[in-house]
């Protein structure tokens, strides 16, 4: 009797851990029949200056967020190796764009007009994009004044490093249509073009280059691009009524966590630093935390992305009075 | 059961590490507007039984009515609410009371709400009010007071200070009173007179005849007592009186001249300057036993003393570097600091009740300033500036300073007024104080309901 009862518990048990191996194979383990990640390929994307694609002032934030990006400096160039070559090559096509001028300048252009001396020495010194377009109208404007040899050769030495040898298509007299094209179309012209912007604004891409690898990231599921916070912050400074009467030398951080709608309604907000709403001395942090409460409620549905809310559907909030108030 | 606990764990252990996760996008929030907050202040519901009542004793229609008024008075003046037009309100004061459809009022685009209930029986007047937060759609505050009728006023004040306490962080400083002088007649025939009142302008009392010059009224910081200077046979005197009582004392006679009596924050001691063989210096007096302490000793002339908060640290004005300028130094008279750097000639410094600030005013290039600077003279900001303008002196939650404007005269000696000024720490919200007479030499009380 006895021995049959410990049979039939012994099954039972054997029954129960088959269960339990079978639940966690199907619960616990489904990673390893997924395939991994569809990680897009890393697209190295040249950004404009963050001034023409925000409507944020800079704030201290704005340098963390740099410092930051600088520390990962050296993760950013391995990440995109081919930046790095493309600009080497860059730089030395440029310095020999600036010898070559140097050196060819005064033998075909032995008395310049001031006008196009001084374009010549911007082209040769900046290289922003909607710059250069400016001088090329400039140019084209000089050009149909005065179609002359001279200056078409000036201008293709400027703007295409290929073409400083002196062509035989340049001698002939063309349209300033015909140049129009040939300028703004020519794809190794619009190559060098990037390229020495590359170069000319090393710094400002150096900053930008880590905002590309937070926008990279970004596409890995981690952070908003720069375009969808400015969105999101720029309504919420609309929202927010900062109390004036808070102490300005005090904490003054809230940080509030919250669940979202796919539409950007609120599901449900929680501050963070709970505890600090009653402790003494700290009645102005439950002061601060309601009018973020409020600026959020006046604000929804927030300003979120269309996509990816996998991403954003759990956001958090920093609320900091301290800038405002002059702490 | 060992084991089958140890699987339990490793199963749950898996289920967690297996959850799928993101780490949280977390968005800073660094600026925001300084917009005046927009506020309903629904009129406090009364039973018509009552109206009877109050119109009788009051003289008052709708005294619900009126205390909102002056709840949304007080509000508007502090610069930080915006209280909505009542027209605009959908709800019925009674009903909002009891619980506000919240819909109706962020139609409105309120931010908060205050509703209440007014009550007179048996000569009693009950005041309740709630405050809720309308777009979290909760109550935030809910207070109930009972007091004479007459007090109502008061009441509208003691809510006002309720509200902006909960909805700013910082106390209020609308239950309080300012001590004037009040000033009638032609610029070289004045007569001046101690005149109390609300700090919202109502309640106007004068406390002496007229027939002696007063001059640099001061509340003592922990109570209703007053000390200022008065002239008696052409000797200057320093009285003390007691605004609940009336009762009036002389604290001293001074050989010199004296100036500008203030009150220590114990409110056991009076500073003040007076002038002996031609040297003026700071001097201390124990109230109890009228003993004189000198505090400075220099040639120069060393006026308007001040004491910090927490009465370690007196501030005052003084010649010795050339200019009048501002110094601080401990109570003792030990450690002088030259605090003041800027252009100008700085005096009349007091130092703010939160004790991180310093009032003055500065006259720089025939023109006078009002200011405030921090206790080591750093971060010097001018609030405001105008022909004359003097005798800063702040609100019990320092944020606000209340001081007096004299206009100019024309060529026909005519024109001429003082008038009170009230400005808060931004230099933005300036406004005139209502009052009765001409006026100069404010001086703010401490919360009268603390």
């Amino acid at each position: 009797m006895n021995s049959t009862l410990y049979q039939s518990s012994n099954i039972l048990l054997s029954a129960g851990f088959h269960t339990l191996i079978i639940v966690m194979s199907i619960v616990a383990f489904p990673f390893v029949a997924k395939k991994p990640i569809d990680v897009p390929p890393l697209v190295s994307v040249e950004l404009i200056e963050i001034g023409k694609n925000t409507n944020i002032p800079f704030a201290p934030k704005a340098k963390k967020i740099i410092e930051k990006a600088k520390k990962n400096e050296k993760l950013a160039s391995e990440q995109a190796p081919p930046k790095k070559i493309k600009k080497e090559k860059n730089k030395k096509v440029d310095l020999d764009i600036n010898k070559e001028v140097k050196e060819l300048a005064p033998k075909k252009m032995p008395t310049p007009e001031s006008k196009i001396k001084k374009i010549k020495k911007e082209k040769l010194q900046s290289v922003a994009l909607p710059d250069k377009k400016k001088e090329k109208i400039q140019l084209e404007e000089e050009k149909k004044q005065k179609p002359s040899k001279e200056i078409k050769k000036e201008k293709s030495l400027v703007t295409n490093t290929e073409k400083i040898k002196p062509n035989i298509e340049d001698t002939k007299v063309k349209q300033a249509s015909e140049f129009e094209k040939k300028e703004l179309f020519d794809p190794n012209n619009i190559a060098a073009l990037i390229d020495k912007s590359k170069e000319d604004f090393g710094e400002t891409n150096k900053k930008l280059n880590k905002i590309t690898q937070s926008q990279d990231s970004s596409m890995n599921s981690s952070k908003l691009t720069l375009s969808e916070e400015d969105a999101l912050k720029a309504q919420i400074f609309g929202c927010w009524s900062i109390p004036l009467g808070l102490p300005y030398n005090e904490d003054l951080l809230v940080r509030i966590k919250l669940k979202l709608k796919p539409d950007g309604t609120l599901i449900k907000t929680e501050i963070l630093d709970h505890a600090r709403m009653n402790m003494p001395g700290q009645g102005f942090f439950k002061v601060l935390a309601e009018s973020a409460l409020r600026a959020i409620q006046l604000c929804q549905p927030l300003k979120v992305p269309t996509s990816g809310y996998e991403r954003w559907k759990d956001l958090q909030l920093n609320f900091d009075a301290r800038e405002m108030l002059g702490g | 059961m060992k084991t089958i606990k140890f699987l339990i764990i490793i199963f749950i252990f898996f289920l967690l590490s297996t959850s799928k996760s993101f780490s949280l996008i977390e968005v800073d929030i660094t600026r925001g507007n300084l917009n005046p907050l927009p506020i309903a202040v629904s009129p406090l519901s009364q039973t018509n039984k009552s109206k009877k009542i109050s119109q009788n004793k009051l003289n008052l229609e709708d005294l619900g009515l009126e205390i909102a008024k002056v709840v949304e008075n007080n509000l508007k003046q502090s610069g930080l609410f915006n209280p909505l037009n009542k027209d605009a309100f959908l709800q019925k004061p009674d009903i909002a009371h009891l619980k506000p459809r919240f819909e109706d009022w962020s139609l409105i685009k309120a931010q908060a709400l205050i509703t209440g209930k007014v009550l007179i029986e048996n000569d009693k007047l009950k005041v309740e009010f709630r405050l809720w937060d309308v777009l979290a759609a909760r109550e935030m505050l809910a207070l109930a007071f009972t007091t004479v009728p007459s007090n109502w006023r008061r009441v509208g004040h003691i809510i006002t200070d309720k509200v902006y306490e909960r909805l700013t962080g910082e106390k209020g400083y609308f239950d309080t009173r300012i001590i004037y002088v009040s000033e009638e007649g032609p610029k070289t025939q004045r007569v001046k007179k101690l005149a109390i009142m609300d700090q919202d302008g109502f309640n106007t009392k004068y406390l002496t005849l007229g027939n002696e010059l007063v001059l640099t009224p001061r509340f003592n910081p922990t109570n209703q007592m007053v000390t200022y200077l008065s002239y008696f046979r052409n000797l200057p005197r320093v009285y003390l009186l007691d605004i609940e009582t009336g009762i009036q004392e002389v604290v001293g006679d001074f050989p010199g001249m004296t100036f500008a009596p203030r009150f220590s924050p114990n409110g056991k001691k009076i500073i003040m300057s007076f002038a002996k063989d031609g040297n003026s210096d700071i001097y201390t007096m124990d109230i109890e036993n009228r003993l004189v302490e000198r505090i400075t000793n220099h040639p120069s002339i060393d006026t308007s003393p001040s004491y910090s908060p927490d009465g370690k640290y007196i501030t005052f004005n003084s010649d010795r570097s050339g200019y009048q300028q501002i110094y601080i130094m401990k109570n003792d008279g030990s450690n002088v600091k030259r605090i003041s750097f800027g252009n100008g000639i700085y005096g009349t410094p007091v130092w703010s009740p939160r004790g991180d600030l310093i009032a003055f005013t500065k006259l720089h290039k025939g023109k006078f300033y009002i200011g405030v600077m921090r206790t080591d003279g750093k971060g010097e900001r001018l609030l405001t500036e105008n022909f004359y303008q003097e005798a800063p002196s702040w609100a019990p939650n320092g944020r606000v300073i209340i001081f007096y404007r004299e206009t100019k005269t024309n060529k026909e000696g005519e024109g001429f007024s003082a008038k009170l000024w009230s400005i808060d720490l931004t230099g933005y919200n300036e406004r005139l104080v209502e009052t009765e007479t001409d006026a100069s030499d404010p001086s703010w009380s401490s919360l009268l309901s603390n």
